[in-house]
């Protein structure tokens, strides 16, 4: 073939990307809890009057349980902001999260058979 | 930032309501660039219309700034289309098809360093685009396969002349699919699957 050839790279733990200039938008100063797009949340009550709308329709989209981006995308609001509305229901007990299951430097045999063992019934 | 009025929010349709005991989550991410079927694949094997999440990216003033002073700022909206597959009671798949821009799918935080894995969808009609995404990849040692897509008109090159353009090492998986396909796309997932299996198994 005569097209270009790419250049294997190295891994590098310390990444200096410049782009890393580029920050996710929202509000710096708020707390915002560890969610990662595959955070599962579950609502642990019924919305109140009390709670802000889209809060409210978290709540309500949260009976059962939700990725973080499944309301992201059904809210139409971008991932940072529902990060934050999440985190405030996180610290009021409104909503549970569950953490997703991460790659890992030595990857878990048993998970990844569980995995091949769904993909195989689809 | 407008938001609707929670009346007018669908949420998932009553069959895509996933059971209480879905609390295990995992992510996929699928790169490649522009049309060459990210998208096509997330849908073809997820049990939900495939959705699209967003965020916003804001660089800061980059080097020295002529008028001193004046901060300048750019945002981008990043769009991802997403699908889901939910491979028990528990555990869940999770599919994201990055968007266009190469750029800016490392800076998404934690998109991919939470991955088990990613798959690169290959064009092979225009090979350098996956050049960029494929160095990055092993840079942050994301392991990934490599999935030829079968467009009537692209070049067929043997695998091997691919690894070589590539620079791949042998035991990178690299196979033929149809994004199309909901068998095909589950194949190249396996495939993927497959090969992190092998990692875990050093001297196996
Ligand atoms: N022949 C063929 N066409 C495909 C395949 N995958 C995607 N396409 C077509 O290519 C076009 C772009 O696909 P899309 O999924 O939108 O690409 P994306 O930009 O990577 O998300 C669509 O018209 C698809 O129908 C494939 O495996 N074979
Ligand atoms: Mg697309």
């Amino acid at each position: 073939m005569s097209a270009p050839r790419r250049e294997r790279r190295k891994a590098d733990p310390a990444l200096s990307d410049p782009e890393r200039l580029y920050v996710i938008t929202g509000d710096t100063d708020g707390e915002r809890a560890a969610l990662d797009l595959v955070t599962m949340v579950v609502a642990q009550a019924e919305p109140s009057p009390t709670v802000q709308p889209e809060q409210a329709a978290i709540l309500r989209l949260c009976r059962a349980p939700l990725s973080v981006a499944e309301i992201s995308a059904y809210l139409s609001l971008p991932f940072s902001v529902v990060t934050s509305l999440l985190t405030e229901l996180l610290a009021t007990e409104l909503i549970e999260s569950r953490a997703p299951i991460v790659r890992a430097a030595l990857p878990d045999r048993s998970l990844l058979e569980a995995v091949m063992h769904g993909l195989q019934k689809l | 930032m407008d938001f609707r009025s929670s009346d007018t929010i669908t949420g998932p349709r009553s069959e895509d309501v996933l059971p209480t005991t879905a609390t295990a989550a995992v992510k996929v991410v699928i790169v490649g660039g522009f049309g060459v079927g990210k998208t096509t694949m997330v849908g073809s094997v997820s049990e939900i219309r495939p959705l699209t999440t967003e965020e916003t990216m804001t660089q800061a003033g980059v080097g020295v700034d002529d008028n001193a002073g004046v901060e300048s700022k750019t945002s981008t909206t990043v769009a991802m289309d997403f699908g889901r597959i939910s491979l028990s009671e528990e555990l869940i798949l999770y599919l994201f098809g990055t968007p266009g821009q190469e750029r800016f799918w490392f800076l998404w935080n934690g998109l991919f360093e939470g991955a088990l894995g990613a798959v690169v969808l290959l064009d092979t009609r225009r090979l350098q685009v996956s050049f960029d995404v494929i160095g990055r990849l092993e840079e942050r040692g994301v392991p990934f396969v490599v999935a030829v897509n079968t467009f009537p008109d692209a070049p067929n090159h043997p695998v091997e002349a691919l690894r070589n353009a590539l620079d791949l090492p042998e035991e990178v998986p690299i196979i033929d699919c149809d994004a199309r396909l909901r068998t095909s796309s589950r194949d190249v997932l396996m495939t993927l699957m497959r090969y992190l299996h092998s990692l875990a198994v050093p001297f196996a």
